[in-house]
């Protein structure tokens, strides 16, 4: 049964249909009626609600609930991102499982509320101090974005990490019909690491402190060896009317959304382009890419931002053909009709 | 007799101990040094005169000293 | 004969058999006994957990017989809030230095008491940045020579000691706010009753509660551990004084 949504809430609902048991946020447009709409349901569903004192204090309450293995959640938007770099970094070493939406907006700076995509870079290669990777999710509409979000926490389980989400305030604005899975009550699995109370165990330590060398190099061993996995198991992707395109957009998010349809709109006049649409921006689809940057003769990479995700693109494609960029910075939002014009001019 | 213990080894040296006691100077200072190089405390009490009153071992940063209290007749 | 001489005081069972790092005579060491002491009497080692700050007592998790956190810098009160709030049942403190507290958390422990969170908070000042080696603190005496105030702490560039209890006690949300200190005995004594209170608002759910221990810094204030018991009771606690700075009617019926 589908209902008509707005994205934000979207995302505090499926999150409470996962199970998430406490959520932590703080107003930033355009992510605020997430924190609102929890303000509202959690409360009634005897779940955990603070709206903390900053980004700061959200993230770290995260944190603490993370260490006794509750399903925990926190979203926010670009600047707040970045204030939360410092305890994602503590958690990343912890192994302790949360889930951070980032609602991008217009950057660097306080930037504006516009959708954006330059925090590509901050939210896949680590983004807070020392080497470690987050799994980084990019739905382009509500529905995925929910289907994403509840997946999200499953694999913070499974990996013991921060998952994140990377959309922006488009997706996050709009109204779409989406449907729900069932309303998972907040189950505690079994979790002998977590603090919980050191009643008939040893104590449990949670922490990112190893002064001795050795022994944080094992800690990061043991990190590099999870995110090996993560890069083996999770990577997701998508194409549309890829069968013999001679050029291929690449496109994530909601520059993925509109580039959809100007590869449909140039398929009718004739165009041989194609679509793919990273959907784990970290692990990147390398693999994939490769492969398709053998067969292409051109690849043409699509984002709201001054081209970060390109760099991935070009280590993928090794430089088997050219690629060029179409983007918009500042929160500028192409149509559809110029990603068309863009193609048009490359397929001459 | 009430008396104190002390674990020598575990002792750095702080003094503190030696500030508090009513029977004025029943922990000193040794003369030697324990295995961590500090002078450890000593309990000297010839005329047994410790009531184990424990300001001593509540002065202790460092769970050095243990009392034993001979209940009173 | 005399009877067999009994046991009175030993190491409690929820204080780690650890031999610390702490500086010869630093107070951290009473502190950790105290309140290790006041869970073996609240028989609530099973069900506490601790968050040590980031400072000297950042290996406070060696030390306790209970599950431990370690918190960035300054966030200890926004971890437990987390805690907290998802496991209510449970007995949540964190152990803060000045630098910890007083400096880049003062938002979280304002915010922690603001929103009345019952949690406990063990706050030790001792007007130096420890760990990092002794420089200037927002507790820094005027005229106080660190590494950082090389020339003592000049109030005119350098700005005048925050005073917590003061600052926290103006939140409704704070249940119990009191300032004590260990340079003596009695001093010691009226501290383990603090904290042991402070647990006890917490476990009663009255709201926020903090015990500041006014303590000392023999290594970087360049003293032996007695003159620095000297410095604590005679210029510490002239700057900030001992006692009550906000008690809810409630706690007083807890005693």
């Amino acid at each position: 049964m589908k209902v008509l949504m707005k994205g934000n809430e979207a995302i505090g609902e499926a999150a409470i249909r996962a199970g998430c048991d406490a959520y932590f946020g703080y107003p930033i447009t355009p992510q605020t009626e997430v924190l609102e709409y929890m303000s509202r349901r959690m409360p009634k569903l005897g779940r955990a609600f603070v709206q903390a004192e900053s980004e700061l204090g959200a993230i770290n309450m995260v944190y603490g609930a993370a260490c006794t293995g509750t399903r925990v959640m926190t979203t926010t938007s670009s600047p707040g991102y970045s204030l939360m770099q410092e305890a994602v970094s503590y958690i990343a070493l912890s192994f302790v499982p949360c889930v951070i939406v980032n609602i991008m907006r217009g950057g660097p700076g306080l930037g504006n509320i516009q959708p954006a995509q330059g925090d590509y870079f901050q939210m896949t290669k680590g983004g807070g101090h020392g080497d470690y990777h987050l799994l980084v999710l990019a739905p382009a509409t509500v529905q995925e974005m929910v289907d994403l979000i509840v997946e999200a926490f499953d694999l913070a389980d499974k990996y013991r990490q921060p998952v994140t989400v990377i959309a922006d305030g488009l997706i996050g604005q709009i109204m779409e019909p989406v449907a729900f899975p069932e309303l998972k009550a907040p189950q505690r699995p079994e979790r002998p690491w977590a603090l919980t109370g050191a009643k008939g165990r040893e104590k449990n330590i949670i922490t990112s402190l190893y002064l001795g060398a050795e022994r944080l190099e094992q800690e990061n061993i043991r990190l590099q060896a999870t995110i090996r996995q993560i890069e083996e198991n999770e990577v997701r992707y998508t194409e549309y009317m890829m069968e013999g395109a001679e050029l291929v957009v690449v496109a994530y998010g909601t520059a993925g959304r509109i580039v959809q349809t100007a590869v449909k709109q140039a398929r009718e006049e004739g165009i041989a382009v194609g679509l793919f649409r990273p959907i784990s921006m970290f692990p990147f689809p390398y693999a994939r890419l490769k492969e398709i940057a053998s067969t292409a003769q051109q690849i043409l990479v699509v984002e709201l931002s001054a081209g970060q995700m390109i760099e991935d693109v070009r280590l993928a494609s090794c430089d088997q053909l050219p690629i060029s960029f179409f983007g918009k910075m500042g929160g500028v939002v192409p149509l559809p009709d110029d990603v068309l014009a863009e193609i048009k001019k490359l397929v001459k | 007799m009430s008396h104190i213990v002390i674990d020598e080894d575990r002792c750095k040296g702080c003094e503190l101990c030696t500030m508090v006691c009513p029977q004025g100077d029943l922990v000193q200072m040794a003369g030697h040094f324990n295995v961590k190089g500090y002078r450890p405390s000593v309990f000297v009490d010839p005329e047994g005169r410790c009531t184990g009153c424990t300001l001593c071992a509540m002065m202790c940063p460092d769970m050095v000293i243990s009392v034993y209290r001979t209940p009173r007749k | 004969m005399t009877q067999e001489a009994e046991l009175v005081f030993s190491r409690p069972e929820s204080l780690s058999d650890v031999v610390t790092h702490y500086c010869p005579g630093c107070i951290h060491g009473i502190v950790h006994r105290l309140i290790a002491e006041v869970m073996d009497e609240l028989g609530i080692r099973e069900r506490t957990i601790g968050i040590a700050p980031v400072g000297c007592s950042v290996l406070a998790y060696n030390y306790f017989e209970c599950d431990f956190a370690e918190a960035a810098h300054g966030r200890a009160p926004a971890m437990a809030t987390g805690m907290k709030r998802v496991e209510p049942d449970l007995t949540i403190f964190t152990y803060q230095g000045d630098g910890d507290l007083a400096s880049i958390g003062t938002n979280e422990v304002i915010h922690a008491a603001a929103r009345g969170e019952n949690i406990t908070t063990i706050f030790i000042n001792n007007a130096v940045y420890g760990m990092t080696g002794g420089q200037m603190a927002p507790t820094t005496l005027p005229g106080m020579v660190t590494t950082s105030s090389p020339y003592g702490r000049d109030v005119k560039t350098q700005g005048y000691p925050v005073r917590v209890c003061e600052l926290l006690s103006q939140l409704d949300g704070a249940a119990y706010i009191v300032r004590r200190t260990a340079y003596k005995p009695a001093e010691v004594r009226k501290l383990r009753r603090a904290i042991k209170t402070a647990f006890q608002v917490q476990m009663a759910g009255l709201g926020f509660s903090l015990v500041e221990v006014v303590s000392n810094c023999p290594t970087n204030w360049g003293m032996t551990p007695k003159e620095s018991l000297k410095f604590v009771e005679e210029r510490m606690v002239d700057y900030y004084p001992l006692g009550d700075f906000r008690v809810k009617d409630e706690v007083k019926d807890l005693r």
